[in-house]
This record gives C-alpha cells, sequence and structure tokens, in this order.
C-alpha cells in the first residue's frame, strides 16, 4: 500500500508551504515540519514529501529517509479509530501478546494496516506510562487498562458502528 | 483546605480528571468552592493503588478514587471531617487502613529528591513551586556564587548521570565550560526510550520548573546560553507542561535576558524526538535535532566538545537535572552523606511487572533488590515465586535469587551482569519464560537499530534468528555456543552504546538460567510454560464435566463436544491463548 497516489489540493499545498514558513524552510527544521504537517494531515504520503523537501531545499531522498527512520511517521493513513497496543516491558510481562493476537484475528488485519472499511488501524507502541494498568491499550486518546483476551470483542464493538 | 488529585499519565487514564471535575462540582453544589481548591498534581508514584487523592492539612491518602466518590469525600470528610473508611488503603498484611502514606511500606523506605514536588503541587503552576523553594537556588548560584563554585559543588556532591551510563555530572560540566566558543548549548535528554519506564515523564509532568530551573544553573556553570529539551512526541501531557512552565518563567523573568537583574542571560526550547529509540543516545540525539536521521556517531568528538551545531553541548538526563537545584540549596555535604562509596544521592525506579505495587519510587542508592522488591513493591503478584528482576532495560540484565541482598548502585549492577540504566525495573514470576524475555529485548534491537554499522544491524538479527529457534525446540547445543560467541563479537565491535549493550539480556539468562535453555534445546520443553510451540492445551476427560464454559470463551472455536461429555480441543486450531484454562472451574485443562 505504500505506493498509494494522492493528489495534493490547491489548499493544502498552501498549508505545507506555509508550515514549512513558519519555520523559516530552514533544513534543520526538517522534523518539526513533519511533525507539523503530520498533524495536519494524518500521514506523510510521497507527493507531500515532495513538497516539503522543495519548499526547504533539500533532497526528497533526505526528507524520505527521515520519515522512513522514525516510527512516529507514517506514509499510511491511519483508520478512523486507530488501535494502538502497548508492547512495553511491563505490558510485555502481563501478557500483551496474547492481547495483539486477539486483536490481529478480530480485525483481519497486521500490525501497521488499516481494515478494508478504513474503520481501525492497528499498531504497537512502547509504554504509555500506565504499566500499573498493564496491558494496555489505546483506541484513538482512550486508554484501557487490564485488558484481557476476552475483553477485545467488547472494545472492538464499542466503535463499531 | 486541599484536595490534590494525581493528574500523572496513568491516573489519568483510569479517569482522574472527571473526579477533579466531580470534586469542583460537589464543593460548588456546597458553597465550598472559595475554602477548599482542588489542584491536579503530577504523579505521586503508587499507580497500582491510582486514582489517588490526597487531602491537605490531614495528610489522608485515598487510593482507587471514581468520580462517584466525590460526593462522598466533600460530605464527609471536608464537611463533617470524618475520613472515607472504604477509600483509604488497606495493609494486606496486617489487614488494617493506613490512612496517612508516611506510614505505608510503599513510602517508608523512599526518600524523595528528584522526586520532590511530584503529587505535591500544580506543575502548572509557578507561584506553587517557588513556594517550594523553587527557583531558590538559580537566585544563589547567579547572586552568591561563581561558575566554577558551582561546578565544585555539583563535583563534590558526587552526582552521577542518571541517564544510564553513570558518568560524573560535574565533571562534564566542568569539561563543557572549559571549551571555549561564541554560543554553548545545555540539553536535556528527555527522549526516555526503554521500554517499560516512565520516570522521566513523570518528572516532567509533575515538576516541570525544576528542569528548568537545572538547565538555567547549568548554563550559568558552563557559560551557555541556550537550552534545548530533546523530548518524545509520544509525551504530549509532559510537552503541555512545559511549554506552560516555559511561558511562566519567562514571564517572571526566570529565564530570558537579565535573569536575577545580573546580565547572565539563558532560554529554553524544545525539540521533540519521533520515536526512535536510538536516538537517546547522546550523539544520534544531537543529529536528531538537527533535523537529521538519528544515527549515532563516532566519540570522540564528544557533545562537549562538538556537540549541537558543532557547538560545545552539555548533554544531561531529565532525573540528573532535577537533583541540581536540591543539592545547591542544600549543599554537596548533604547530598553525598545519601548513597554509597561511588554513587550518591537516590534513584527512580519504575518498579512494574508481576509485582503487587506497580510504581514510581525513588530509593537511596544502596538500598536492596530485596527491600524494593519485597518492602516497597508488597511481593509477587497472586502469591506466585520470584524469578529473576530486570534492570537497565534493551542493555541491562536479568538478576535473580542470588542477587536480591545487593545494594543497588551503579557498580554493583554491573558487576552482576546487569545496569542501572536509565531505571526501568521489570520483576518476573515463575511463570515467565527468560529465553522469551531475551527474545522479547532482543526483538526491540533489531526494530531499533538505527543500521549505521553492520555488527548491530545484522548481529542483532541473527541473535533473534537463534533465539528463535530455541523457543520453538529447533536450536542444538552447538548453537549456544554460537550464541554466544555472537553476543560477544557485537559488544567488541558495534559503534555506539546500542549495540554494545544489546547482547546484555542474553548473556544475563544464559548466566543465570542455562538450565531453562537446555531445557528448550534437549527436552522440547519450556519449563515456564510459555513457549507456544512446545506447548499442547490437552482436556483431562476424567475431570471434564461437559459444561461448556470453554467452548463458549475459545476465541477460534478449537474446543468441541457434546454437553456433559469429556470435551477435545483441536490442535490444529488452537493458538494457544490459555482462556480455556482460565474459564475451566474443574482443571479440566492441561498445558503439556
Ligand atoms: C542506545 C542508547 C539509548 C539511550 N537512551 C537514553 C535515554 O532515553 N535517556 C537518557 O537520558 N539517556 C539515554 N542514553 C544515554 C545518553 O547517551 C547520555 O549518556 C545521557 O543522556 C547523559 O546524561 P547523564 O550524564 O545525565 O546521564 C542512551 C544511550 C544509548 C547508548
Ligand atoms: S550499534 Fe546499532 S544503533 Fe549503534 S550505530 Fe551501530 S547500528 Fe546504529
Ligand atoms: S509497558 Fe505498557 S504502559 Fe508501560
Amino acid at each position: 500500500m505504500s505506493h498509494i497516489k494522492v493528489k495534493i489540493k490547491e489548499k493544502d499545498l498552501n498549508t505545507i508551504k506555509q508550515i514549512c514558513k513558519s519555520f523559516n524552510n530552514e533544513p534543520k527544521e526538517l522534523i518539526n515540519v513533519l511533525h507539523k504537517t503530520q498533524e495536519h494531515f494524518g500521514y506523510l504520503p510521497a507527493e507531500i514529501q515532495e513538497v516539503v523537501a522543495q519548499e526547504l531545499n533539500v533532497p526528497v531522498a533526505k526528507v524520505y529517509g527521515v520519515v522512513t527512520f522514525y516510527s512516529f511517521f507514517t506514509m499510511l493513513p491511519k483508520g478512523k479509530h486507530p488501535v494502538s497496543i502497548c508492547t512495553g516491558t511491563a505490558c510485555y510481562v502481563r501478557g500483551a501478546d496474547n492481547v495483539l493476537q486477539e486483536f490481529k484475528r478480530q480485525l483481519g488485519i497486521e500490525v501497521g494496516e488499516t481494515t478494508e472499511d478504513g474503520e481501525f488501524s492497528l499498531s504497537c507502541l512502547r509504554c504509555v506510562g500506565a504499566c500499573g494498568l498493564a496491558p494496555v491499550v489505546l483506541v484513538g486518546d482512550k486508554t484501557y487498562g487490564r485488558v484481557a483476551p476476552d475483553g477485545v470483542k467488547a472494545i472492538i464493538d464499542e466503535y463499531k458502528k | 483546605m486541599h484536595l490534590l488529585v494525581c493528574g500523572g499519565t496513568g491516573c489519568r487514564a483510569s479517569a482522574s480528571d472527571s473526579i477533579v471535575e466531580s470534586l469542583k462540582q460537589e464543593l460548588e453544589n456546597k458553597g465550598l468552592s472559595d475554602e477548599v481548591q482542588v489542584i491536579m498534581t503530577g504523579c505521586f508514584g503508587f499507580c497500582e493503588k491510582g486514582p489517588i487523592v490526597k487531602v491537605l492539612p490531614d495528610n489522608t491518602f485515598y487510593v482507587e478514587v471514581k468520580h462517584e466518590d466525590a460526593v462522598e469525600i466533600v460530605d464527609e470528610h471536608v464537611i463533617k471531617g470524618r475520613q472515607v473508611k472504604r477509600l483509604l488503603y488497606q495493609d494486606p498484611e496486617k489487614k488494617q487502613s493506613i490512612s496517612d502514606s508516611k506510614h505505608m511500606d510503599f513510602y517508608k523506605k523512599q526518600i524523595r529528591i528528584a522526586l520532590r514536588n511530584c503529587g505535591f503541587i500544580d506543575p502548572e503552576n509557578v507561584d506553587e513551586y517557588i513556594g517550594r523553594d523553587g527557583y531558590m537556588a538559580l537566585g544563589k548560584c547567579i547572586n552568591e556564587m561563581t561558575p566554577q563554585d558551582v561546578i565544585k559543588e555539583i563535583k563534590d556532591s558526587g552526582l552521577r548521570g542518571r541517564g544510564g551510563g553513570g558518568f560524573p555530572t560535574g565533571l562534564k560540566w566542568e569539561i563543557a565550560s572549559k571549551n571555549n566558543a561564541d554560543q554553548k548549548y545545555v540539553v536535556c535528554n528527555a527522549d526516555e526510550g526503554d521500554p517499560g519506564a516512565f520516570m522521566d515523564r513523570s518528572i516532567l509532568e509533575g515538576d516541570p520548573h525544576a528542569v528548568l530551573e537545572a538547565m538555567a544553573i547549568c548554563g550559568y556553570a558552563t557559560n551557555a546560553s541556550k537550552g534545548l529539551i530533546y523530548i518524545r512526541a509520544e509525551y504530549p501531557l509532559a510537552i503541555k507542561r512545559l511549554k506552560i512552565a516555559i511561558d511562566q518563567a519567562r514571564e517572571y523573568g526566570l529565564l530570558g535576558k537579565n535573569i536575577f537583574g545580573s546580565d547572565f542571560e539563558f532560554d529554553v526550547e524544545l525539540r521533540y524526538g519521533a520515536g526512535a529509540f536510538v536516538c537517546g543516545e547522546e550523539t544520534a540525539l544531537i543529529h536528531s535535532m538537527e533535523g537529521l536521521r538519528g544515527e549515532p556517531t563516532i566519540k570522540p568528538p564528544y557533545p562537549a566538545e562538538k556537540g549541537y551545531l558543532g557547538k560545545p553541548t552539555n548533554v544531561n538526563n531529565v532525573e540528573t537535572f532535577a537533583n541540581i537545584p536540591v543539592i545547591i540549596n542544600k549543599g554537596a555535604n548533604w547530598f553525598n552523606k545519601i548513597g554509597t562509596e561511588k554513587s550518591k544521592g537516590t534513584k527512580v525506579f519504575a518498579l512494574a511487572g508481576k509485582i503487587n505495587n506497580v510504581g514510581l519510587i525513588e530509593v537511596p542508592m544502596g538500598t536492596t533488590l530485596r527491600e524494593v522488591i519485597f518492602e516497597i513493591g508488597g511481593g509477587i503478584k497472586d502469591g506466585k515465586k520470584f524469578k529473576a528482576v530486570q534492570t537497565g532495560g534493551p542493555s541491562g540484565g536479568c538478576l535473580t535469587e542470588k542477587h536480591l541482598d545487593t545494594p543497588i548502585d551503579f557498580d554493583n549492577l554491573i558487576a552482576a551482569g546487569s545496569m542501572m540504566g536509565s531505571g526501568g525495573m521489570i520483576v518476573m514470576d515463575e511463570d515467565d519464560c527468560m529465553v522469551s524475555v531475551a527474545k522479547f529485548y532482543l526483538d526491540f534491537t533489531v526494530e531499533e537499530s538505527c543500521g549505521k554499522c553492520s555488527p548491530c544491524r545484522i548481529g542483532n538479527k541473527r541473535l533473534y534468528e537463534l533465539l528463535d529457534q530455541i523457543t520453538q525446540g529447533k536450536a542444538t547445543m552447538d548453537d549456544l555456543q554460537r550464541l554466544r560467541n555472537m553476543c560477544e563479537v557485537i559488544k567488541d565491535t558495534s559503534l555506539c552504546g546500542l549495540g554494545q549493550t544489546s547482547p546484555n539480556p542474553i548473556l544475563s539468562t544464559l548466566d543465570n538460567f542455562w538450565d531453562e535453555y537446555v531445557a528448550h534445546i534437549k527436552d522440547h520443553k519450556c519449563p515456564a510454560g510459555q513457549c507456544k510451540d512446545l506447548m499442547k492445551y490437552v482436556v483431562i476427560e476424567e475431570n471434564c464435566v461437559g459444561c461448556t464454559a470453554c467452548v463458549r470463551v475459545c476465541p477460534v472455536g478449537a474446543i468441541s463436544g457434546e454437553k456433559k461429555q469429556p470435551h477435545y480441543i483441536d490442535p490444529s486450531n488452537c493458538i494457544k491463548c490459555g482462556a480455556c484454562i482460565e474459564r475451566c472451574k474443574f482443571d479440566a485443562i492441561i498445558v503439556k
């Protein structure tokens, strides 16, 4: 899916340019620019990276190199309800893997993918700072603590239309 | 009267914001809003029993509070002056309730220096920080001390870096101060990459001004006028509170030009990480701040000579900084009386895993692992047997029963085959397979290796594959030798600290749990019963009453059978999740 094509609208093009300008089009601000851009669009497809490269006057390869280096940046759109499973050590020893497997099974997707209908996406993150509630799952901003595999369905159902 | 509600990430996940709202609402209903203040603080540390509400001045400590409890707290405690007994902490052994946190085993052995204000002040209000001697140390430095005096004080205190390496902080400052340049920088490393650790985050969320003040002191000592905090974008609450703190400090003239009427100037900006563990390494961190891929470079040159934008840069960890103002205020001789001979002061640990009291603790160096796990931590969950404790995260190792009485300090932990690391401490019980734990860390390292040097990029992947073979029962005894050799090579030849320490989880488990590795290889058995490829779920026909509970709970429909007849688990469908065992009331399902 990493080759999905997007067409950037005139309005969005201006937004990207504005963001770059707010950092004085400085190459050393690349990561900050990408943070702001991803905040706005939700993800960073190749076409957006090209515009950023042009504005900051750096090679597209450099922008791509940075985007792919950092796990916080994504080139794929997330689902409407992004599900993140904490796989930090505390959650791991309290059974996060079983919870992850169950989410994969119920949603029928792998980590890093989005369901066909665009509703759910699945990712892992490391320690959200709520180790007392391990294993922890986030759906959007909402945190679920002490999740067991047989509680996974109920969580997903909350977000099903 | 004050009602303090924990606003740490853990308690907020249990909706502590709605407790604040309910308390405020209830106070307003009763016309008490002016007399009683509700304050959202940073983390109290006792995350296991959160959300926590503390009442001042009588120090009553309520645990596991829900927003519905607000009415009772206001009616009973605030108005009638009677404690709400059912919300008090119950001592699990003495079976009595304890109302003041001072008397709880969890807090008794702790000394809070870095965490001194967490849970006491509103982190979004600079006046509260100032009310607890905040910015006094900065004033003292500027008005009464020369930069050399400050450096000497920090050197005499014996403070060593809390970010993992344990490098003497005073010495680091001295080196930075001696390198002349038109611009120097002070950097705070708030990347906190150890998965399962949340010390730095809690300090930033609970007491952001302490870090700002310390950075300014460091700027004064090293003659740097710019500070940068490199913080993970995954810490939105800490970022928000830091932003507020920076604005307030600027407004009060505590950051900016002419601080305390002197000609010293210092200001702080934030830089965001983007989810790469290796960026915690200081050279990688600096490259990341420059907008590049966060790849480490060979040291020397050290950041103190050539750092951010090629200028001398002093990098310290959040917790290291949090100790500074106290050292200046109370003096090096106060600080260096705490701790052991070569490790002074305290250390904050994020205690987690199979332990009763998960939370954030701060203990003097020299406290033993036994005290931490069994007294402060309240022992192992569900009455199980202690097996190992992992310190130092992906760079550290697993310590066992025989290390329990080792006093914790930088050197002892290294001698025992682990390391202090940044302060993650994960407790494991008899159900944890040590080969799998090593594999878990290697999985992490493989994902986080930046790929710049081949021993780490390729070697760790091979290590992971070997461990994977072992957990599947497909390895030979020769592989164990191969595993050990490869560990040594990777340690010796990797470019940065990540690769140089990544084999530690394997080496320490090989040393301490050799038999467990052998059991996987020779007997094709996982003694802890965790390696799925080595186990099979079966029904014991004599015990099965055919209640069908397991059929209903099995997520993949692998169990079949008639009502009131013994059931059968289809091994080709079974995903070995263990749900059926947990549900069965008749002990009719076992793992073979
Ligand atoms: C792979 C790797 C990851 C690191 N991660 C961190 C980190 O998350 N936080 C931190 O403060 N130091 C981290 N360090 C240590 C830093 O390189 C550096 O030593 C430290 O920030 C110096 O501060 P201190 O002297 O106050 O400890 C890491 C080092 C390595 C090799
Ligand atoms: S040791 Fe690993 S993380 Fe460090 S430079 Fe080499 S590849 Fe990168
Ligand atoms: S490890 Fe999952 S919240 Fe800390």
